[in-house]
């Protein structure tokens, strides 16, 4: 396969498709909607499943069906309708059935913008539906990694019987970039044991999928076995990316766009011989809290660059406790960094700009009352 | 063992096969018993269990699953038509029915029971209107009627600002994608036969992939209602028959062919 030129939206439409995705289901909103729109030309052409729902709440509700007969499904969405998902991604988890979501984010909260984020964070990362669950969340920086990953979302949330994320911002889902495609891989013929299909007559005894366990010791079992797996993702599936690390003294974190920039600031500073390097985690769940805590036993400092008022800054600062400064630099509500403002920042630390004091939030928005 | 002595040719009254043998959790004199044997009737006659796909919603009809001998999923509260969807495009020669009761359906689920039958989605919706809430304990409903006092509605439903009950299948009906939409009853003998008939006929749709059809059932709730299961059926008769007409109201040219 050679490299194209490819839109992000696009190109995981297209990749997805070539996964063997057997139904999409979603419903039209901005920053997204071309993905939608590839899948409607696509799908039919290969005789699978599309459907335009009539909302977020049906489209994820769709998934949840065919879903359950264990086919190759998924949706995609921004921001706001993901919100409106989150009923549907509970039902899912609760009733261990494999899809894959796209949230290409906007800005928040409320209508928000249509200008990149990373504000969906915590609702994804964290949760944003009812009761104890993790999803696998998977964070691209390029549009290639954003083919890469849509593919490997198939395969792990069929592995684990869990959703798996492709968390990336509006700007990833619009802009253009040289992309390889994966070949296209046969559509499955057969369907898993556990499938609502129909008896068909190969078995004997029907599969009831449900959410629903009355009795709470049955239901605590549940969750526990839900969490048995989730150790198993935690042990096998942390991802992360690492520049310039080997004599790094100081650490910026970012992920997808906001770690992309923050790469080019990391160049620069080297540049001007700042020994600084950069982690970029590409699965924000599970998050690389023990890569992170070890990173702290050598390094003098961290920051955490995002897209939001820092949401994944918290799950740097469990992972270091305390043990080195962590500062952070946020740009919010749809607005992306320049690589010059983490130079800056990067600059800052490492002319002493450090403490142990106080949280790295208050001492940002202090600077940023300072700029506006 | 009594049971040895009864020759086949003698027995006029069993389980059908489509229905687990288990004691239900409805209540006593509850008519979701009689809709669930129906439509395991019907199910078995057309020799469709290994086919059938259920979709469970939220309410008292939340465990239909343990009742019928075949494959099962379970909705969210009033999304079992887009979970429905999302099977049958994925396996389009599967039965795919849905079993709602009046919140689920006509409340909570009324965007996505229209579009599925706007979009004329080759399945099934089974509608039990009881005119209230059952499994929270006889709140009222989309379907409460006019003064009908329920335990969110004290002092009878009141109209001026709890607007008026929702005609479901006069509704559905206005959808072109909807071929087959009824009310039945199930107060007497003769209109649980119509009933079946009615299910018989939806599923015979679906089975020619004539696209959306609901069947909806009149049905009573002795113990929310705070009567009598006979009192309840009289009621039924009376006060609901009369604001949901019995009928046909949407029989799309192609259904009127299909002979049972």
């Amino acid at each position: 396969m050679a490299r194209e030129l490819l839109k992000g939206n696009e190109a995981i439409a297209e990749a997805a498709i070539r996964a063997g995705l057997q139904a999409y289901f979603g419903y039209p909103i901005t920053p997204q909607t071309e993905l939608l729109e590839w899948m409607s030309k696509r799908m039919p052409e290969l005789g699978r499943a599309f459907v335009q729902a009539e909302s977020e709440l049906a489209a994820i509700n769709m998934v949840y069906g065919a879903a359950c007969t264990g086919a190759r499904v998924m949706t995609s969405s921004s921001s706001p309708g993901i919100s409106l998902m989150m009923e549907g991604i509970s039902y899912i988890i609760g009733t261990e059935v494999p899809a894959v979501l796209v949230d290409v984010m906007r800005g928040g909260p409320g209508l928000g913008n249509i200008a990149p984020a990373q504000s969906d964070y915590n609702q994804i990362v964290h949760g944003g539906g009812h009761g104890d669950y993790h999803l696998i969340v998977l964070a691209p920086a390029s549009v290639q990694e954003a083919v890469d990953l849509t593919v490997l979302a198939f395969d792990l949330a069929e592995k684990y019987r869990t959703v798996a994320v492709v968390l990336l911002d509006g700007s990833l889902g619009q802009m253009m970039e040289p992309a390889e495609l994966p070949p296209m891989r046969p559509v499955k013929t057969t369907f898993p044991e556990w499938a609502a299909t129909g008896m068909m007559g190969k078995r004997e005894k029907r599969n009831i999928l449900t959410s629903i366990y009355l009795n709470p010791p049955d239901e605590e079992q549940t969750n526990l076995r839900l969490l048995r797996r989730w150790q198993e993702v935690e042990a096998s599936e942390i991802r992360f990316k690492e520049y310039f690390m080997d004599d790094a003294r100081y650490v910026v974190v970012g992920f997808g766009s906001a770690g992309r920039v923050a790469l080019s600031a990391v160049r620069a500073a080297r540049a001007e011989g700042i020994p600084v390097g950069l982690l970029r985690p590409v699965t924000l769940s599970p998050f690389p809290y023990e890569h992170i805590r070890k990173l702290a036993q050598r390094v003098e400092g961290f920051l955490v660059v995002e897209m939001n008022a820092g949401q994944m800054l918290e799950d740097v600062r469990l992972a270091v406790a305390g043990q080195k400064p962590v500062e952070f630099y946020g740009r919010l509500g749809g607005v992306m960094p320049f690589p010059d403002e983490i130079l800056s920042e990067i600059q800052r630390i490492a002319s002493g700009g450090l403490t142990l004091e106080g949280h790295p939030r208050e001492r940002w928005l202090q600077r940023m009352n300072g700029k506006n | 063992m009594v049971m040895e002595q009864i020759l086949p040719e003698e027995i006029v009254y069993q389980r059908p096969e489509s229905l687990v043998e288990v004691s239900t959790h409805y209540c006593p004199g509850c008519t979701h018993g009689v809709a669930h044997r129906l439509i395991a009737e019907v199910i078995d006659e057309m020799g469709i269990r290994d086919r059938m796909i259920g979709v469970a919603s939220v309410g008292c009809s939340v465990f239909a699953y343990n009742y019928f001998d075949f494959d099962w999923v379970q909705a969210p509260h009033g999304r079992a038509p887009a979970m429905a969807t999302g099977i049958k495009r994925v396996l389009p020669d599967r039965f795919v029915v849905t079993y709602q009761g009046d919140g689920d359906m006509a409340s909570i689920g009324m965007a996505e029971v229209v579009h599925a039958a706007a979009r004329g989605e080759n399945i099934t919706v089974f509608f039990i209107n009881n005119a209230n809430y059952g499994m929270t304990g006889g709140q009222m409903a989309p379907t409460t009627l006019p003064g009908q006092r329920t335990t969110s509605s004290p002092g009878g439903r009141d109209v001026e600002t709890a607007g008026y009950p929702i005609r479901a299948a006069e509704l559905l009906a206005t959808l072109e994608g909807a071929s087959y939409v009824v009310r039945r009853s199930l107060h007497d003998p003769k209109n649980i036969r119509l009933a079946k008939k009615a299910i018989r006929t939806a599923l015979e749709v679906q089975a020619q992939g004539m696209g959306f059809s609901m069947v909806e059932l009149l049905s009573i709730c002795p113990t929310n209602w705070g009567m009598t299961p006979v009192d309840s059926l009289h009621w039924l008769e009376e006060h609901m028959v009369p604001y949901y007409p019995l009928g046909d109201y949407k029989v799309a040219p192609m259904v009127a062919q299909i002979r049972i």
